[in-house]
């Protein structure tokens, strides 16, 4: 066990220095760099003195060859300073703690209605015995994945803000805000959940311990939750540690449909003014969530199924 | 010794099962009759598809949701259980009636442990609290034989052998207390040495216990051993029925005979063609392959080691088979898969015809790998579902670039021809395919190299016993008259017995005794052998001493 959650570990910070290696050779590419855009705007109001910029790019260290940016940059990010925000001249970190907040309450918020509801969905359409009620349930998750975002969203505000009245349509406005964004954003990731989980259960309803169950005499609500759901929850949970990086991105639609502020609008902006230390750190912070919540995913599992732990270290048994 | 008065505890009459598949409903079970008195084991007995299983499932209404019970009833205490209602079967299912699943390496929770499966059904039945379930539970486990109870009850279905898996299925089985025990076929997947130690566990707890049991089993050797009648089925319906004994010395119905002369255990040696004049190439009792002081370690966690294989030394010779057997996990198969150099091993030394070839690489074990060839247990998964059988069949000859299209199409018919197939069998797919014809397919697909060697893995048990013996005639008779080697490896000794010249006995990864197969079974020499030959089941069926049959084994 304990070699396992190493070797997990392990894997998470090789995944986090990947993610920021990539990131900091993609920005990289990009022709321009922040200075020349920050000059660029400047230059509408008035002239902008050469040499200004290139003691600018100097102070950034924008002048100095790749590598030794990067390994600045990365022994930097090491002690968790990302550098200012180009554009605002505030430390990324505190940009992006401003904004996290709200974006962790929309993603769990969205994250915990689409397992529940997708779970629901899930155990529903594979309990019950009518045939038609099974197929129309089946139906619903293809139609959940296949429907956009933003317009999914912009239904929803039309119908339960201007017609019915009954929820706020933007902003950060308390719990009844979050309402009509959490659920935009839990219908595809919830339909992918119900999808691969109703899967797995009629999978595992097949299996011949379901039916040495049966023979003991167990009824079909405790074969359905005792026996079956716990053994097809696994590939479920795997699917979701990876939606949750489909939250996150989602989140920058969510964001902008329901003018709500937020991660995703700051990196909205950040992209679009090419302020490369706060992409920086929006992108190292997005890997950051996504390792860890596949750690705990990794971590949960030996919980779920005790197999994996007893596999964990072990390439392979002898025939 | 009828007793016609008494009422039978379970009375299967005129059932009929089908199962509605996309377009058509299949007939499984036509009216079947069948009844088991209190405290009988009856033993139902067929080949697979023959509605055996389908039957003893109908009895507890465990069917597939794609089947249905179309007519007759199945009485049991008085009650009809194909007429109850889902919440009444509840009542009798795992109370009254226990059921012991075929393949226990799948029938337990893989996610609980032993101790909370065996205790759920006794709190089903409101036989146990909370507090008093898990010492039931050890208990349970306890009378069904199962080693260190208490520790086991704590462990999960992964930590335990196969065996002790089944005694758990037993323990939940039998932890109610029930009066029927349908069982079925709950050894077919053991060793033979563990199928003898369970089913007699299960018959004397039975005995004891007063619980009647209905057996499935297509092995009549087992059926003969336990069950104190038999009702054979065949396509749907029980063709006879009666004492075990009767059926045995004196079947009555063509199909039972058919079934009597195919199961390896009841019949000693069958007169095979014998090797005819020595053929071109070889002399039969050249070395082909020798094997010195093979061992094979596997990797463990936290830097130990198991070794699977310890110190193992073989001599194949052509036209002969050299039968390697074992319980599984003794090492047989390891020590095949290093001849054949598919595992590397540890250390040791593999001579084939003359060329040393344990470090071979590159083409010199291309050359090796297009005379060793090697046939699969499991021919359900041996062949590539999405290839047709030409293609199976031609695979080698494209590997190694041998002809061109034409002539492989034509080997590929010749070698049908061969292995007894219609040459419309090219066309098809391994699906449309039955066990017995599959492993006919792969032994093609190993012989279409023209191969010097041939290991053989298991390569009837995973198949009914009537078609077990069709595959190893067909195994004698393509050896015949070739200089063919083949390494032949099982569990069981009675088949066995119907295909090797030599046998060695393998043990914990090492040889504990080898010699001609004759004197094997006559004269066994180590314990561990005897112990091999006892367990194989018919014993008590078998006229006359196991050796007084074995006058005809290939020599």
């Amino acid at each position: 066990m304990g070699r396992y959650v190493a070797l997990r570990l392990a894997q998470a910070a090789g995944v986090l220095w990947a993610a920021y290696t990539v990131s900091f050779l993609v920005l990289d590419l990009l022709p321009g760099d922040p200075v020349s855009a920050m000059a660029g705007a400047a230059a509408d109001q008035a002239g902008v003195d050469p040499a200004q910029i290139a003691r600018l790019r100097s102070e950034y260290g924008f002048d100095d060859p790749v590598p030794v940016q990067y390994v600045h940059y990365l022994g930097r990010a090491l002690r968790g300073d990302f550098g200012d925000s180009v554009a605002s001249g505030r430390p990324v970190t505190s940009v992006i703690g401003d904004a996290l907040p709200s974006t962790l309450q929309l993603v769990a918020a969205g994250l915990a209605l689409a397992v529940l509801c997708g779970g629901g969905l899930a155990l529903a359409a594979t309990y019950t015995a009518r045939r038609w009620l099974r197929q129309l349930l089946l139906s619903l998750p293809p139609l959940g994945v296949s429907v956009p975002t933003f317009w999914a969203g912009l239904m929803l505000v039309e119908v339960f803000s201007f017609r019915a009245r009954l929820l706020p349509a933007f902003g950060n406005g308390g719990p009844r805000g979050l309402i009509l964004p959490a659920v935009t954003l839990a219908i595809p990731t919830g339909a992918v959940v119900a999808q691969v989980l109703a899967k797995s259960l009629l999978t595992t309803l097949d299996e011949p311990y379901v039916q040495t169950a049966r023979a003991k005499g167990a009824g079909r609500p405790r074969i359905h939750l005792r026996h079956a759901l716990r053994n097809a929850s696994l590939p479920a949970l795997t699917v979701v540690g990876v939606l949750v990086g489909q939250l996150i991105a989602n989140s920058v639609v969510i964001e902008t449909v329901f003018s709500r502020n937020g991660l995703g609008r700051v990196t909205a902006s950040a992209v679009s003014a090419q302020d490369i230390p706060l992409v920086q750190g929006v992108v190292v912070l997005g890997s950051l969530v996504f390792v860890l919540v596949n750690l705990i995913v990794d971590l949960v599992y030996p919980l779920l199924d005790p197999r994996i732990a007893a596999a964990g270290g072990r390439r392979w048994r002898p025939a | 010794m009828t007793g016609a008065q008494e009422t039978p505890l379970l009375d299967v009459a005129g059932l009929t099962v089908s199962y509605l598949t996309r377009n058509e409903r299949v007939h499984a079970v036509r009216g079947a009759d069948l009844d088991v008195r209190a405290g009988e084991i009856v033993a139902l007995v067929g080949e697979s598809g023959s509605g055996k299983s389908t039957t003893a499932h109908a009895v507890l209404r465990l069917l597939a949701p794609n089947a249905s019970i179309d007519a007759g009833t199945v009485r049991f205490g008085g009650r009809d259980l194909a007429a109850l209602s889902e919440r009444e079967l509840r009542t009798v299912r795992g109370a009254r009636i226990g059921l012991v699943p075929q393949d226990p390496g799948v029938a337990l929770n893989p996610v609980k442990r032993i101790g909370e499966q065996v205790a759920e059904v006794l709190r089903l039945h409101g036989l146990a609290t909370r507090r008093t379930a898990p010492a039931a539970a050890v208990e349970a486990l306890e009378r069904a034989g199962m080693p260190e109870p208490g520790v086991r009850a704590r462990q999960y279905p992964h930590e335990l052998s196969g065996g002790m898996r089944q005694r758990a299925l037993i323990a939940v089985a039998i932890a109610a207390g029930p009066q029927l025990i349908v069982a079925d076929e709950p050894t077919s997947a053991l060793d033979v040495t563990v199928q003898r130690r369970i089913l007699d566990h299960l018959q004397h707890l039975t005995e004891e216990l007063g619980t009647a049991v209905l057996l499935v089993t297509h092995d009549l050797g087992v059926a003969a051993d336990r069950a104190a009648r038999i009702a054979v089925m065949s396509q749907g319906r029980v063709v006879e029925s009666g004492p075990a004994r009767r059926i045995i010395e004196d079947p009555q119905d063509a199909y039972t005979r058919r079934l009597l002369d195919s199961a390896p255990s009841l019949t000693a040696v069958r007169a095979r063609p014998r090797p005819a004049a020595p053929a071109e190439p070889g002399e039969p009792g050249d070395v082909l392959v020798t094997a010195e002081h093979l061992v094979k370690d596997f990797p463990l966690p936290r830097g130990r080691t198991v070794r699977a294989v310890d110190d193992v030394g073989l001599t194949l010779h052509r036209g002969r088979t050299l039968a390697l057997v074992g319980e599984s996990g003794s090492g047989k198969s390891t020590t095949a898969r290093m001849i054949l150099r598919l595992v590397p091993p540890t250390s040791g030394r593999i001579v084939f015809d003359g060329e040393d070839v344990t470090a071979a690489t590159g083409a010199a074990l291309r050359r090796l790998r297009r005379r060793a060839q090697l046939v699969y247990q499991n021919p359900y998964a041996s062949l590539d579902p999405r290839f047709s059988i030409g293609e199976v069949i031609t695979e080698p000859l494209r590997a190694f670039r041998v002809g061109d299209r034409a002539s492989r199409t034509a080997r590929a018919r010749e070698l049908l021809d061969r292995v007894a197939l219609p040459a419309a069998t090219l066309e098809r797919r391994p699906a449309e395919l039955s066990g017995g014809q599959r492993q006919r397919v792969a032994v093609a697909r190993a012989l279409a190299l023209e191969p010097d060697l041939v290991v053989c893995d298991e390569p009837v048990s995973a198949l009914d016993v009537s078609v077990q013996a069709q595959v190893l005639d067909l195994l004698a008779e393509l050896q015949d008259g070739t200089g063919l080697a083949y390494l032949f490896i099982s569990h069981d000794l009675a088949v066995v017995r119907q295909i090797a010249h030599r046998v060695a006995v393998m043990r914990a990864g090492r040889i504990v005794e080898t010699g001609p197969t004759g004197a094997i079974f006559a004269d066994p020499a180590h314990d561990y052998t005897r112990e091999l030959l006892a367990a194989i089941p018919g014993g008590d069926a078998r006229i006359g001493a196991p050796g007084a049959r074995l006058l005809e084994e290939r020599t």
